[in-house]
């Protein structure tokens, strides 16, 4: 897989597993994020796409977790193997 | 129950321990509450908020009673819904109303330990006496995952109980702990980074000068205004805690940390910590049934075919498994009045309670069944998990026009009524969402215009033909036409009125499990009873109101018949006076009355046009005889009122307008004020008003 320093999490490939780096969002989407456990260092996996293209479903800390790609484009990941 | 005077005895000697459940959505802390008070629960609202408050009693290991209070489910005590404040508030002792929890159980997925257990560290900041119910340990079994309940209750410092709710499991040990004479407040919390510590030291400092009752919950009030953001500000406190708190932020801020995810990413560290601890074998890379199940109900396909099955069954229960119970309704009610009737002599009391209270309280009980298979569809797809899929689906549709994957369930709801999905907006939790929700709801065609859809579209093709699938295409083209009032306000409230970013969406998707069947029935329970006692309250007032309106002034002339009565009294004249308002719509003053007595409930337009036309007694009325009445109905040029032009545009009034005191009422109590039901009503009549007017006036310069 591709890696590049701004890659986000809306940017992930289904089944793709990731681990949070940063957020660049208002600071109260941000704190949301965090506290449903997207802290930095968190390692996620893509689970499928809405339908429709839109929300993503991931799976963090044991749980699914569904959110935009509007959210998920703030969200900088780094690609783990 | 108790009887009340063993009640007050009891008081009198103890106290009533105050329990408190405070939990994650989802983690089976509803379940826990069933399982301990069973049917001893009273459902009602915290004063000023519509947030359920769900109260019990129970009794503990001795017998004694204790109290307990179901919180609303949340992920964390930062209040940004309205459902996160109270459950804080009332954490923290802040609300009048509420009796400060003795005791706190927090209870705990097993499965889903790591996330649950940020809530946990800020219940514990709070330093309240509290027991852990560690739940659903027979899932999170099942899947691999051992939680060691002693390794837990060693890593927390407070007792810990394992539970199965749904099998009622570990309910003795837990009334237990909850009995013991002293409970252990936590010592061990999460600990912060350093500069933080010394934040939340200056910080409490302060706040223990200012407010020296409150030392307890000390560090949790520090951290919380340590870390909200200015656009948060929940509690606004004195100048002194406000300056303290800027200072504190700003020490942390030059030391190189952030007061706001710095926190949230030490409970984290914390709780990964303890899992460490107590957890051994984590969930394998194994596909579970749940995620089989999700391949299918997410699918691009089979997801909507799923999707649209699910709606499908559901309206197909509610309108015509529903029938029977309804009819049987409709004949008891009938039957009653008449009963009642012979027993009182013919006069103005006969009339109040044959007319008004029994006609009035018979059109509210008759959906009663349309609403109680509602209820147990939408508790049975939040109990198994699928709410939160259908909105996972919907959310794209939703946020082309500002909404949000959440306000799809309440829009639902509003199929059958839109009281029911008007209260089933309280999880929204973004205000202007949750107003545009409410908004638009009442624009869903309710089985109350049913029966004038029925009326109207009869009329509009002649009587001897029967085309079944036109009549159908009409009667969706009216289902369309509401659902596209309803997007086309969300859309126009996003540009101007509730302008706003487009909300977020955070949903989690917890696994499928099957319902629990008591569970839903005791929702449907309280949610019916809710329901039959809010609206008919209104309803039978209201009734009383229009029979008024409708029967007096009585005329002179005693043998006049009903039509003559009904044109001369008070809804009589109230009609012919509108009658220039609406006839550029083509209706004249007897669809006026109609249109007057439909507030009580949308179908007494029928039995109003049976009266006004004098055709049978108003309630036993044969459909066939008011349609023939209506046809020859005439203005008194001689050109006929009911034409198919008049009867589409009338049907489309009925979709748009906003002809429903319960709704008003409801509308009322959920947004605090009398704004948005007024403005609303103007807004929803006044498009109604202007959509016949050009279905009328084009239909008319058209020729047809």
């Amino acid at each position: 897989m591709e890696l590049s320093a701004t890659m986000t999490l809306a940017d992930m490939p289904i089944a793709g597993k990731g681990c949070v780096t940063g957020m660049t969002l208002p600071p109260e989407t941000h704190r949301r994020l965090m506290e449903m456990g997207l802290t930095r260092g968190a390692t996620f996996q893509v689970v499928r796409y809405a339908p429709m293209g839109d929300p993503i479903e991931i799976r963090v800390r044991g749980y699914h977790l569904s959110l935009r790609k509007s959210e998920a484009a703030g969200i900088s990941v780094e690609a783990l193997p | 129950m108790t009887a009340p005077l063993n009640k007050d005895f009891v008081n009198m000697v103890t106290r009533a321990r105050q329990v408190a459940l405070a939990g994650n959505p989802n983690c089976g802390k509803t379940t826990l509450f069933n399982a301990l008070t069973g049917l001893r629960q009273k459902v009602g609202n915290y004063p000023g908020v519509t947030v359920e408050k769900k109260a019990g009693k129970f009794f503990g290991t001795h017998g004694e009673p204790m109290e307990v209070l179901d919180l609303p489910g949340t992920y964390s005590l930062h209040g940004r819904s309205p459902d996160e404040e109270i459950s804080c508030e009332v954490l923290l002792g802040e609300r009048a109303d509420t009796p400060p929890p003795d005791v706190v159980v927090a209870v705990l997925d097993a499965t889903n330990l790591e996330r649950n257990l940020y809530l946990l560290a800020q219940i514990m900041e709070l330093r309240r006496p509290m027991v852990v119910a560690l739940n659903m340990v027979d899932i999170a079994e099942a899947r691999g995952i051992r939680v060691n309940p002693e390794a837990l209750e060693l890593a927390l410092g407070v007792p810990v109980v394992a539970t199965v709710a749904s099998e009622k499991a570990g309910l003795v040990e837990l009334k237990q702990a909850l009995s013991r004479a002293t409970l252990a407040s936590p010592v061990n919390v999460a600990p912060m980074p350093e500069p933080i510590e010394e934040a939340i030291k200056s910080i409490s400092a302060v706040l223990i000068s200012v407010h020296p009752e409150r030392r307890g919950a000390v560090r949790s009030e520090a951290l919380m205004l340590l870390s909200q953001s200015e656009e948060s500000a929940r509690v606004r406190k004195s100048p002194l805690i406000e300056m303290a708190v800027t200072s504190a932020r700003k020490s942390v801020c030059s030391a190189g940390w952030d007061p706001v995810s710095d926190p949230v990413e030490a409970r984290y560290a914390w709780a990964q910590e303890i899992v460490e601890k107590c957890v051994r074998g984590t969930e394998g890379h194994g596909i579970t049934f749940s995620d089989r199940l999700d391949m299918v109900l997410t699918h691009q396909v089979w997801g909507w075919v799923a999707f649209l099955s699910v709606l499908g069954l559901m309206f197909f229960c509610i309108f015509t498994v529903a029938q029977y119970p309804m009819d049987w309704i409709n004949s008891l009610v009938d039957w009653t009045g008449g009963m009642v009737g012979t027993m009182i002599p013919p006069g103005e009391l006969r009339s109040v309670i044959q007319d008004g209270v029994f006609a009035g309280a018979g059109s509210v009980l008759v959906f009663l069944p349309q609403i109680l298979i509602l209820f147990f569809f939408i508790g049975l797809l939040e109990d198994t998990g699928y709410m939160a899929r259908a909105a996972f689906i919907m959310d794209r549709l939703m946020s082309r026009v500002g909404l949000h994957g959440k306000s799809f369930i309440p829009l639902l709801s509003s199929f059958a009524c839109a009281i029911p999905g008007i209260m089933a907006t309280r999880t929204i939790e973004n205000r202007k969402d949750r107003l545009a929700t409410i908004f638009i709801a009442p624009f869903m065609s309710c089985p109350a215009r049913l029966p004038v859809y029925a009326l109207l579209i009869a009329l509009c093709f002649p009587a001897d033909r029967v085309p079944a699938w036109e009549k159908a295409a009409l009667m969706v083209g009216m289902y369309v036409a509401g659902m596209a009032a309803a997007f086309l306000t969300a859309w126009l409230f996003k540009k101007t009125l509730l302008k706003r970013e487009t909300p977020m969406l955070l949903l989690e998707l917890p696994p499928y499990h099957a319902p629990k069947l008591r569970g839903v029935a005791v929702q449907m329970w309280h949610r019916s009873r809710v329901f039959v006692y809010r609206v008919g309250t209104v309803i039978l007032a209201l009734s009383i109101v229009l029979w008024a309106l409708a029967r007096y002034p009585r005329p002179e002339d005693a043998n006049a018949t009903p039509a003559a009565a009904i044109s001369q009294s008070f809804a009589g004249r109230l009609g012919h006076s509108m009658e220039p308002a609406i006839r550029p719509l083509g209706f004249d003053w007897k669809i006026g009355i109609g249109l007057i007595t439909s507030f009580a409930a949308r179908e007494s337009f029928v039995g109003t046009m049976a009266i006004v036309h004098n055709v049978g007694d108003g309630g036993h009325e044969d459909t066939n005889a008011i349609q023939g009445a209506l046809r020859g109905d005439r203005w008194p040029d001689g050109r006929a009122v009911f034409t198919p032009l008049v009867c589409v545009g009338l049907m489309v009034f009925y979709v748009l307008a906003l002809q429903c005191m319960s709704t008003v009422a409801v509308v009322r109590r959920e947004t605090g004020g009398w704004f948005w039901p007024l403005f609303q009503f103007a807004y929803m009549t006044g498009l109604a008003y202007v959509a016949s007017l050009v279905i009328y006036k084009g239909g008319s310069l058209l020729g047809w």
